[in-house]
């Protein structure tokens, strides 16, 4: 990946996180530590690798995204607004009763989601049947899924890793938000789920480890994955959870806690110092 | 007349209505006794084994039908409705997706297998669900008309159905149409209220009752939801007594649904007939009726004493 796009992405993913921030102070409630973890991952899909046209967001041979960990509802909502599915000004009626922009996605309400999630596990199971349905159809769109750590906690996980596996899925590819931390603290505390790559190559999927912030990783990792054949993908993305504001980084207490106004200027303060910082770069490329 | 079981005609109905290229099946292991095997036999590359995960067959079915599908999901009634109740909740029928769950071996009939399979809260939980149609058909080609109709509606059906054989209550010439309950023999005294395989022996009871000098209407009653309101108003100011008559827990199923129509509407003495908050247990199923108190003279005898 060459320098520009590398840095335009980091630009677009800085600007999804100071969107995460804003999102979940005008909630006053959400989910800003896991969203800010897996913004690198949407971001890449989106705006480096997706076939998907915000004009059409239906287009039946579009690419298939299905957030499985989907209380990271609010990094999903200003990755699809960034890319024109909807107002971006929308992304602050997040959670409001007479909002589209439900706590976690519904398929029928928001433009560019193609499932509804939220109660974990069931949408890496709904994307193997996506992806069931472009083998029967013999058509070329790839799905794409994010899980949690935690999440891979769910038996269910497991039962879809298995049959992904056994109608060989190559064209699905299931990210693992592997931060290390769940609602109640560590996973290995509450409920170890390690070895996390182990586990898939046991259950029949080509597993790829990466540094989950790095974009030119996970498109290298995406273009890995469409050259294996007869087996599903999984992306393990070593990240910090609530990266990109120095205090939220590593606490498992902003897993699903809105900041107070002063947390969230500092936290805006800290992602425009970033963004200067990259535009600045892009300027001395350019 | 010979005696079919539902989950039979579901299996010859998918195959005669299966040529349509979005039709999808999914099963769990159990595709020789839920009959999707009979589709397989004849489209076997849209029949998908999800093997014994009906929680992932489930998510599953609701992915394949977010890109057009018609999905048919199958396994034991317990195993669909209540150990995937979830998925069928978040997955198909919140996003309002079109997936049809056709659940065999429902009820106590399924026999020898005993209480861990005998799922008699299913009609209960389903109906609960927004969005989802229930249909519990009582023969062969009611069956057949359910299936045809659930593959026409765009949205999440659940279908209940028996292993047990059952005689015909229909004619070739019946006509089905969802939401409408059918007066299967008249009456002006009473009427019974059925569903599925008590719509038979609510046809044997009103016999009974005849020789008693009982004049009971019977009414067979296919969509549990959404109901024929119109039917059971006009049936209760007809008639006075509603007894409704189940295969299924007493709490919440076609007699909860008749109950909740009359108190609104039109309130009348009504007499439930159902499983009374029990599970069930092994036995054939001759004999579990007759344990439960689901035979043709003992909901004549309930009948009477509600009279009285």
């Amino acid at each position: 990946m060459d320098k520009l796009k590398t840095l335009d992405l980091q630009k677009k993913a800085t600007i999804i996180r100071k969107h995460i921030i804003d999102e979940v102070f005008s909630a006053n409630s959400g989910h800003p530590g896991g969203s800010l973890s897996c913004a690198d991952i949407l971001t890449t899909l989106y705006f480096d690798e997706m076939r998907v046209d915000p004009k059409n967001p239906k287009d039946p041979n579009r690419d298939r995204f299905v957030l499985s960990k989907g209380h990271c509802a609010p990094a999903l909502y200003a990755t699809l607004a960034l890319k024109g599915f909807f107002p971006e000004a929308d992304l602050n009626t997040f959670r409001k009763v007479d909002s589209y922009l439900e706590g976690h996605p519904s398929m029928n309400y928001v433009p560019g989601v193609d499932m509804s999630t939220g109660s974990l596990g069931q949408g890496i199971a709904t994307a193997v049947g996506m992806a069931l349905a472009a083998k029967i159809d013999k058509k070329d769109y790839r799905v794409y899924s994010i899980l949690g750590d935690g999440e891979i906690e769910e038996g269910l996980v497991w039962e879809a890793a298995m049959s992904a596996a056994h109608y060989k899925l190559d064209n699905l590819v299931a990210f693992v938000d592997y931060n290390g931390l769940q609602i109640d603290g560590n996973i290995t505390d509450v409920m170890n789920p390690e070895p996390i790559a182990d586990k898939f190559v046991a259950f029949g999927w080509n597993v790829i480890a990466i540094n989950g912030h790095d974009h030119a990783a996970i498109k290298d990792a995406l273009e890995a994955a469409k050259k294996v054949s007869g087996k599903p993908t999984c992306v393990v993305c070593h990240d910090i959870k609530g990266k990109g504001v120095s205090f939220m980084e590593g606490d498992y207490g902003w897993h699903g806690k809105a900041p107070n106004q002063e947390q969230r200027d500092q936290a805006i303060s800290e992602l425009d110092a970033k963004l200067a910082e990259i535009e600045a770069e892009i300027a001395k490329e350019a | 007349m010979g005696k079919v079981a539902t989950r039979e005609a579901y299996g010859s109905a998918l195959a005669q209505y299966g040529a349509d290229e979005r039709v999808i099946v999914l099963d769990a292991d159990l595709s020789k006794s839920t009959k999707t095997d009979t589709f397989k036999k004849v489209y076997p590359e849209r029949h998908f084994n999800m093997g014994i995960a009906e929680a992932d067959m489930m998510c599953v079915a609701a992915g394949l039908a977010s890109t057009g599908k018609i999905v048919f999901a199958s396994t034991f009634a317990i195993f669909a409705a209540e150990r995937a109740c979830e998925q069928i909740r978040n997955s198909i029928c919140y996003p309002k997706l079109n997936v049809k769950i056709c659940a065999t071996h429902a009820g106590l009939t399924v026999g020898e297998d005993g209480a861990s399979h005998q799922c008699v809260e299913d009609l209960a939980i389903m109906r609960a669900l927004p969005n989802m149609t229930v249909i519990s058909p009582c023969d062969e080609i009611e069956t057949n008309l359910a299936i045809k109709a659930a593959m026409e509606l765009d949205g999440p059906v659940y279908v209940r159905l028996g292993r047990l054989g059952v005689e015909a209550v229909h004619g070739e010439d019946f006509k089905f149409e969802l939401g409408k309950g059918v007066v299967v023999k008249d009456g002006t005294d009473v009427t019974l209220v059925a569903t599925g395989l008590m719509v038979q022996e609510s046809l044997k009871a009103a016999a009974i009752l005849a020789d008693k000098g009982i004049n009971a209407r019977v009414v067979d009653i296919h969509t549990i939801k959404p109901i024929d309101k119109d039917l059971l108003v006009k049936c209760a100011k007809e008639t006075g007594l509603i007894v409704t008559v189940e295969e299924h827990n007493i709490a919440g199923g076609l007699g909860g649904a008749v109950c909740e129509v009359l108190a609104e509407n039109y309130p009348c003495k009504v007499k439930m007939i159902g499983v009374e908050e029990k599970f069930g247990k092994s036995g054939v199923p001759a004999a579990l009726l007759e344990k439960y108190g689901l035979t043709a003279q003992q909901i004549a005898d309930k009948v009477i004493a509600a009279k009285n």
